[in-house]
């Protein structure tokens, strides 16, 4: 019970954010309206994404370092809860975009680059299944996994900036920090992230656990 | 099967709607129905998530079992 406070603050957290998010007072605003709401729910699915991509890459340094194959797990499971939530901010932000820019996928930097990322983190996992020989894999993989976290970075964060986008945040449209003066907000906001990062964190932990104990079986 | 099935739910909306009509006026216990209903959809989120965090600890306690077996 006492190393499991984090996974009931977990619970905990996201409980009250979807009490609170669907129940406090939102800034008005056109377009927008209740929708605004959304942030949070689809912005910590990214957070979350980063968070356990983040995780993978630390894993994958220490692989390389110790080539101990428990560090090459905990990283590989790292990328598999992350592009489930990878996967979740997509289709969160196409029912979004749908009722507040007209269309699920208008072509946007940042959706496009946000897809391209996805898709990077697929090939990784595409990229290990074909490797057969366990220490190959494991170093290939990490080396990979070092290279695709800063693209992944400059995909999200950077390129969309560069030019024009409808997403708030890039390309001289304000993010929402902006909207929220009064922190109303933040006051979902941010527990709502720390609290789905924690559950990500959690299931990640859970598939690199069985992954141990298959491996365990294996040899 | 598709037709028995919304045949059903329209029998059973209806049924509700008449309940929320029955007594002229008189609507008690009104806390879920205000706001829009707002907070049936809260409520149902909030059953979702409970059911989905009290699976994963399942989940955990399993994964522990067989983790102290070895």
């Amino acid at each position: 019970m006492q190393k499991n406070w984090w996974k009931i603050l977990a619970s905990v957290l996201i409980l009250y954010s979807i009490i609170a998010g669907f129940l406090l007072d939102v800034p008005e605003l056109p377009i927008l309206h209740e929708s605004i709401r959304n942030l949070y729910f689809h912005v910590p699915m990214w957070f979350t994404m980063i968070i356990l991509y983040l995780v993978s890459v630390i894993y994958s340094i220490k692989y390389l370092g110790s080539a101990n194959e428990n560090d090459d797990l905990l990283s590989v499971e790292c990328v598999n809860a992350g592009v489930i939530f990878g996967f979740l901010g997509l289709i969160t932000g196409m029912l979004w975009a749908n009722y507040t820019w007209g269309e699920p996928w208008p072509n946007d930097p940042k959706l496009n680059s946000s897809a391209i990322a996805t898709l990077m983190y697929l090939a990784y996992l595409v990229l290990r299944n074909s490797l057969e020989e366990e220490q190959k894999r494991a170093k290939i993989s990490a080396i990979y996994n070092i290279f695709a976290f800063p693209v992944m970075i400059v995909l999200l964060f950077i390129l969309p900036r560069m030019t024009d986008s409808l997403h708030p945040g890039n390309g001289g449209n304000p993010g929402f920090s902006s909207y929220d003066l009064d922190s109303r907000m933040r006051l979902v906001f941010y527990p709502a992230v720390l609290g789905w990062i924690l559950l990500g964190v959690w299931i990640a932990t859970l598939r690199y656990r069985i992954r141990r104990l298959e491996n365990k079986q294996l040899n | 099967m598709r037709n028995i099935l919304v045949t059903a739910i329209v029998l059973l909306l209806s049924v509700f709607n008449s309940f929320a009509q029955s007594a002229d006026g008189v609507e008690m216990a009104e806390a879920l129905r205000s706001s829009g209903k707002i907070y049936v959809v809260v409520a149902v989120l909030a059953a979702i998530l409970l059911v989905l965090v009290f699976y994963l600890f399942s989940i955990d306690r399993r994964v522990k079992k067989l983790e102290n077996q070895d």
